[in-house]
């Protein structure tokens, strides 16, 4: 999607900082205030600089150790693995950027899906990785994510999805990545037909294709402070239009100031809020 | 047709010999063996086109799908239905005139038609924003979606845009909540959808006016995740490589009818759709009319089944849990690498890539 534009360089950041999400050593300098920060100490407060209260990058697996009751979550689909249907090339092969992508995180693609406990509620819940290949969405992720919300449908569970994607829909799937948005809100119109609940959390970044589709379908929309959060990248319209954009311009509190998300919750209270919307819906 | 001088510079041969062609014209009349040479200039021009137009890279697709005398929107609601009566406004900020909504008939349906509208003036396409809708278009469109739900009206989406805009407006307005609630919207609106890429299939903006029961293109549209100048951009740093990122992303009708992400292709006259609009409106109008017979009178439940199916089934990816398993469709038939062609062979298990889109 357009929004692709905006964050290449922040990309190319990833590939020479493996250090981001994954911190070693003991201090880490906030991307937000700039201070050194003791890295003990922000993890205490579960990636959030103590300083300025800027919300760090939260890998999928700390993310779901954070949100969901510990030990409760169990994984779905884990298997599901990409591959290259249009034997994609830029600089390089695209399943050779899987494989790089795949080692250095861990992961077999940007989405882990499950199911898990809040509170003592049980859930179904999805989140995105924005570190995978920006977090983009593919077959995989789409297939993953509506998986999940067929199964919140079958099981009458809510549905948590945490998103993070500075890449929206990933080109290098073409248009079989653009049908996942349209594959996955499907999904969510027959949730919502059978009266399933869908929190949608915003993270730093969520943008294009996923924010166009699954992140903005919500009945509850939640987001992160000050997150990077549209349609086009910032770098697309700048672009387009030619002018400066405005300050404080597609963040979090720009969305709720023109009202497009529910309520901005700190990532300290995200699971309380969770578990007290659920309580609301009688679910 | 020819409205513009704009040239495609491959055509150039084209032009070239119908140059000559119309110079001999002239004269063939006196004499007669001017009048053979005409003869056989004007099979090698057809030749030529075929030629030409039988084997255009993506780049090349991209630019015709883009040509400035292609017929839009407003071309096909003239020449394909009759009595279109515009319906304006979203009925909340404005009326996006990048996106055209309204009744219509074609031959005895009654139906509703939202397209993308390009403009062909100077003044016109800036009315449009060049075919690159604002949310309220959207918006309008969804509320015209509904309109014809209601009235059991079936729903034609003419496809044709760059884009959804990427400006301050759109995004203050809400640009992706209004794609994603038009997707959500469409996946079960309980009437029948027909959607044709005319011209342009260009990203989110297409998608929001592109899931319905038949999703078709024109043979030299081309239907994309990214425009191919934004592709190069970010993947090889710079806009100048548009035609490798045009061929990798497989973005033309014939490459998407093999991924199974379209129905149907709809051929286009020979030199294709901006040489002659009234033949390309017939074959549109032939191809909507037979599927308007089909899908018409067809049970909702069945009609959205059928839809929630096909989008469903869109997805290539290798599910190490189901390979090995037998394959006689339990229901669940997204397995190993799950191409979505409807029949074909491509439901293989086992970890090889699959042939089909190789």
């Amino acid at each position: 999607m357009a929004a692709n534009a905006s964050d290449s360089s922040s990309w190319k950041n990833m590939i020479k900082r493996p250090k981001r999400g994954v911190p070693e050593g003991l201090w880490r300098r906030c991307p937000g205030c700039q201070e050194t920060i003791f890295r003990k100490e922000a993890e205490k407060r579960l990636g959030v600089c103590p300083e300025c209260d800027y919300h760090w990058y939260v890998p999928a697996r700390e993310r779901i150790r954070q949100v969901l009751d510990e030990g409760t979550f169990e994984e779905w689909d884990a298997e599901l693995e990409p591959t290259d249907p249009l034997e994609f090339v830029d600089s390089r092969p695209y399943c050779q950027r899987l494989k790089e992508e795949q080692e250095r995180t861990g992961l077999r693609d940007a989405a882990v899906v499950g199911t898990g406990m809040i509170r003592a509620r049980r859930v179904a819940f999805g989140v995105t990785d924005s570190a995978f290949i920006m977090g983009s969405m593919g077959s995989v992720v789409g297939e993953k994510l509506t998986r999940t919300v067929e199964r919140a449908t079958e099981q009458h569970l809510p549905l948590i999805i945490i998103s993070g994607s500075g890449g929206g829909a990933r080109m290098h799937e073409g248009l079989l990545s653009l049908m996942q948005m349209a594959k996955v809100s499907a999904a969510l119109a027959r949730f919502d037909a059978a009266e399933g609940l869908f929190i949608s959390v915003l993270t730093n970044p969520t943008m294009g294709g996923v924010a166009a589709s699954f992140a903005s379908l919500g009945d509850v929309v939640f987001a992160e402070p000050k997150a990077l959060i549209g349609f086009a990248g910032p770098r697309t319209i700048k672009a387009t239009i030619r002018i400066e954009l405005p300050k404080g311009f597609q963040t979090s509190e720009f969305l709720l100031e023109h009202g497009f998300i529910d309520r901005i919750v700190r990532r300290q209270d995200l699971k309380s809020e969770i578990a007290r919307t659920i309580d609301f819906c009688g679910k | 047709m020819a409205g513009t001088e704009y040239r495609l510079s491959f055509e150039r041969p084209i032009y070239e010999l119908e140059a000559r062609l119309q110079k001999l014209d002239t004269l063939a009349n006196e004499n007669p063996e001017a009048r053979n040479e005409l003869r056989r200039l004007r099979r090698e021009l057809t030749d030529l086109k075929k030629r030409i137009y039988g084997n255009l890279k993506p780049w090349e697709t991209v630019e015709v799908a883009r040509h400035p005398d292609r017929p839009m929107t407003t071309d096909y609601l003239e020449l394909v239905f009759d009595e279109f009566v515009e319906l304006h406004g979203d009925r909340c900020f404005g009326d996006d005139r990048a996106i055209r909504a309204g009744w219509a008939k074609l031959d005895t349906y009654r139906v509703m038609v939202i397209g993308h509208q390009k403009g062909r003036t100077v003044k016109e396409r800036q009315a449009c924003n060049f075919g690159f809708a604002h949310p309220e278009g959207y918006r309008k469109a969804i509320a015209r979606m509904r309109l014809a739900a209601k009235f059991h009206l079936p729903l034609i989406c003419l496809i044709d845009t760059g884009g959804a805009y990427p400006g301050i407006g759109a995004e203050e307005r809400g640009q992706a909540q209004v794609i994603a609630s038009s997707m959500f919207e469409m996946s079960r609106l309980p009437t029948p959808v027909i959607c044709v890429v005319i011209g342009e299939g260009g990203s989110g903006g297409a998608l929001g006016l592109g899931v319905g029961d038949r999703v078709s293109m024109l043979e030299h549209a081309y239907y994309s995740v990214i425009s191919p100048e934004g592709c190069a951009g970010i993947l090889w740093k710079s806009g100048t490589f548009k035609e490798q990122a045009a061929a990798a992303l497989k973005m033309t009708s014939k490459d998407l009818l093999k991924l199974g992400l379209i129905d149907e292709v709809i051929r286009e006259p020979l030199g294709g759709a901006h040489r002659d609009h009234h033949r390309m409106a017939s074959k549109l109008k032939l191809h909507l009319r037979s599927n308007l017979r089909e899908l018409v009178g067809t049970p909702i439940d069945q009609l959205l089944q059928r839809r929630y199916e096909k989008f469903r089934r869109m997805g290539v990816f290798l599910d190490a849990a189901e390979a090995g398993k037998p394959q006689n469709g339990d229901g669940r038939d997204t397995t190993a690498l799950a191409a979505s062609t409807p029949g074909a062979a491509s439901r293989a298990a086992g970890k090889q890539t699959d042939s089909l889109l190789s």
